[in-house]
């Protein structure tokens, strides 16, 4: 099963560099992890997704909270959240009848063409890994030349925020 | 007023109360080195940088306080990494400050440049990288509150010379508190649950493993109160030797690979285990799969990822030692376990009878005598610290140290060479007690130079020095694993005695039991450092440390001592 874990850290240099070490030192195998900036400046935002059958999540939860510029962990899988993946797919599109085709196939799957070249098109979706996943197999056949994908980032849906830092409770 | 980052880290090295520093300077460390008399803070001179960290680390351990190395770039600073790796393991507060080229070449590989914060980062608990010498006197507050808070562990700042030399009008923020750690929601419980009271008043056969966690946490009282109250017998960790009283009549000794006999049994038959402030290291269980199968299982730690980190526990309880034990005391029944101890009684028993210790006089000299006599010389009362290897599991087997007197050894990271620098910090910390260094002919040798550290300090340090000749404990796996094959094991060393006397030691040779003890009597009656080179046999059923439980054996599947004069009994 995979798990979501959110974390707030430090945004300073060398953090992101404490977090891996940490997972590959502890032989800890991690699906994905994605960072960004939050609303709080001197803070970002991780998410990190563990395949609980190879790693113990709560164990990466607990060492990640050793570290002295890790702000706060939670795991949020056991919530209603929003989880979304983001993909760029470059697909050859030669020729009017294949170029319609896809875009035909871009609409059905809300996705947007965000380039279009004489000979190929690029693809941005947003949604689910299962989602995007079956993009990609529809788009496969027409010959995928390029593919680059975020990972998971993922909130928690309501009123509920996870980006507090202050207390252990992050309701508003 | 205007001060430079040099003058800064002794203002705050004072405030944070150091009173010594272990060191060796070098170029990108000497402005920091030159205002330090200015600040009536002692410095230490090793004679390499292994032995600065592991000093700080022995001092440490020795005084409760914070430990300080403070070394050069480069390979001032690569020197240390045994040192520090070691605190990481075994949890000991030190703080390392190392030199570092100008932020200005930072990245270009210039002379005596490294990356010590990339080297260290998987052994510190924090290390930083100071490049603004306004952050200076935060950032050495702040890496002190690290290193002491629970768990403790080593911290490390880098610190560039034109940071040393910069200077700043910017005083020290007045509130340093630390950001409290976050508490991440867990199975773990902060308090004592019903079902874990209900559990301990039931047991039939319990046993608490009492480990370095105790100490740390002051817990000691409060153990012995709890084991009182339940008459729940003790057994300890190899750092958790001296969190009970060996004499304390439900105290069992030394559990693990080396460990008593009867402690190991008693894990595996126990029906409850109550585990604190120790980690379930592979040395303390012997294979998973067949540990303490019958037990329920009751972990307590301060640090919520050793919980359920090797092994699965039922009741997994995040918080000090002290505290949770004094929830526990009272929650629970007074309560005795007569057939329990009986039992446990009739294993040691078995034990002594086995023990080289109890045999006659034969003029030979085993090992273990020689802790036994420094044991019964000293009453216990002496700060014993250890090398690795076959010496550390005699001095954990056979001293006993009484009350305040810890037993400092390097048990997680197993550092050859540890012994000799740890026990140069102890004596410093302790400069009225008497502190003992039990090494071996192996490891005694990578730091044998800290000798002119002893001299140069003019501390009466008591070295006692296992010589058999061999990497020992090597040799003993591979006398029983690897076919009797004794594959770069065999020492040809100096002459010991003489080595010491070139130093300025006086020295001492032995090499039967009446020998060993008047040996120690002269050593003990001696002002100045001693060194004894205790002559021992090289191979055979002497040279080996009993018992033992291989590894990938069961706790209980040891090899033990025959009970005759006989070899070795599989």
């Amino acid at each position: 099963m995979k798990r979501t874990l959110i974390a707030l850290v430090d945004d300073k240099p060398g953090v992101l560099n404490r977090v891996t070490s940490l997972f590959r030192r502890r032989s800890f195998n991690i699906e994905s992890l994605t960072v960004g900036h939050t609303t709080q400046p001197g803070i970002s935002r991780m998410t990190i997704v563990v395949d609980s059958t190879r790693t113990d999540s709560e164990q990466v939860a607990q060492h990640l909270c050793k570290l002295i510029n890790v702000v706060k962990v939670e795991d949020i899988t056991e919530q209603a959240s929003v989880s979304h993946d983001l993909a760029m797919i470059k697909v050859k599109a030669q020729g009017g009848t294949t170029r319609s085709e896809v875009m035909q196939i871009v609409e059905t799957f809300r996705a947007n063409v965000v380039d279009v070249a004489q000979d190929t098109l690029i693809v941005e979706v947003t949604g689910s890994e299962e989602k995007l996943d079956s993009l990609v197999d529809v788009l496969r056949p027409f010959g995928i030349l390029e593919m680059v994908r975020t990972g998971r980032v993922a909130m928690v849906r309501g009123n509920k925020t996870n980006e507090h830092t202050g207390g252990q409770d992050g309701n508003v | 007023m205007e001060r430079s980052g040099a003058h800064i880290v002794w203002e705050a090295l004072k405030q944070e109360g150091v009173q010594v520093v272990f060191g060796l300077p070098g170029g990108a460390i000497m402005h920091t080195y030159h205002p330090r008399s200015d600040y009536g803070i002692r410095h230490v001179l090793v004679r390499h940088e292994q032995g600065a960290a592991h000093a700080a680390d022995g001092y440490a351990r020795a005084s409760g306080r914070v430990g300080v190395a403070l070394v050069t770039s480069g390979p001032g600073a690569t020197n240390l990494v045994t040192g520090i790796a070691t605190a990481m393991m075994d949890s000991v507060p030190i703080v390392c400050i190392t030199g570092q080229v100008a932020t200005s070449v930072l990245g270009t590989d210039a002379f005596q440049e490294i990356d010590i914060t990339g080297i260290t980062l998987p052994i510190t608990k924090h290390n930083y990288l100071v490049t603004d010498v306004d952050d200076l006197a935060d950032t050495i507050h702040e890496g002190f509150q690290i290193a002491r808070s629970p768990r403790p562990g080593p911290v490390l700042i880098d610190l560039p010379s034109d940071v040393q030399r910069a200077t700043t009008q910017l005083q020290p923020a007045a509130d340093r508190s630390l950001r409290p750690p976050y508490t991440f929601a867990s199975a773990a419980t902060r308090h004592v649950p019903p079902e874990a009271a209900e559990r301990i008043d039931r047991a039939q056969r319990p046993l608490i493993l009492a480990g370095h966690g105790i100490l740390m946490a002051g817990a000691e009282e409060v153990l012995r109160a709890f084991s009182e109250r339940t008459g729940i017998p003790v057994a300890t960790t190899l750092l958790g030797k001296g969190a009970i009283d060996a004499a304390f009549p439900l105290s069992v000794g030394l559990m693990g690979m080396h460990g008593e006999a009867a402690t190991n049994h008693a894990v595996q038959e126990a029906d409850l285990l109550i585990a604190i402030g120790m980690r379930f290291s592979d040395r303390v269980t012997g294979t998973l799969c067949t540990y303490a199968p019958e037990a329920y299982k009751i972990h307590i730690d301060v640090d919520a990822s050793e919980l359920n980190k090797v092994i699965g526990v039922d009741v997994p309880i995040q918080g000090d030692a002290k505290d949770i034990l004094a929830e526990l005391l009272a929650s629970v029944s007074p309560n005795a376990h007569p057939e329990w101890l009986d039992r446990i009684a009739q294993w040691k028993r078995q034990s002594h009878a086995r023990d080289i210790v109890s045999r006659p006089v034969n003029g030979s000299l085993p090992p273990p005598h020689v802790v036994h006599a420094i044991c019964e010389a000293t009453q216990g009362e002496a700060i014993v610290v250890t090398d690795v290897g076959q010496n550390q599991m005699w001095a954990a087997q056979y001293f006993h140290p009484r009350g305040p007197y810890p037993f400092i050894t390097p048990g997680g990271l197993g550092t050859m060479g540890f012994g000799l620098p740890a026990a140069i910090g102890a004596q410093i910390a302790q400069p009225e007690k008497e502190v003992w260094a039990i090494v071996g002919d192996g490891g005694f040798q990578m730091t044998v130079q800290e000798l002119a550290t002893v001299v140069q300090e003019r501390l009466p340090l008591r070295i006692a020095l296992i010589n058999n000749g061999y990497l020992g404990m090597v040799r003993q796996w591979q006398e029983w694993f690897f076919d009797k094959r004794y594959e770069a094991t065999r020492l040809v060393n100096p002459d010991f005695v003489r080595l010491a006397e070139a130093y300025g030691i006086r020295g001492w040779k032995a090499h039967t039991r009446d020998e060993s003890g008047e040996a120690i009597a002269a050593a003990r009656a001696h002002p100045g450092p001693a060194l004894i080179e205790f002559i021992t046999a090289q191979t055979g059923d002497e040279a080996n440390v009993y018992p033992m439980v291989p590894p990938g054996a069961a706790l209980h599947e040891m090899i033990r001592r025959s009970e005759h004069r006989s070899g070795a009994q599989r």
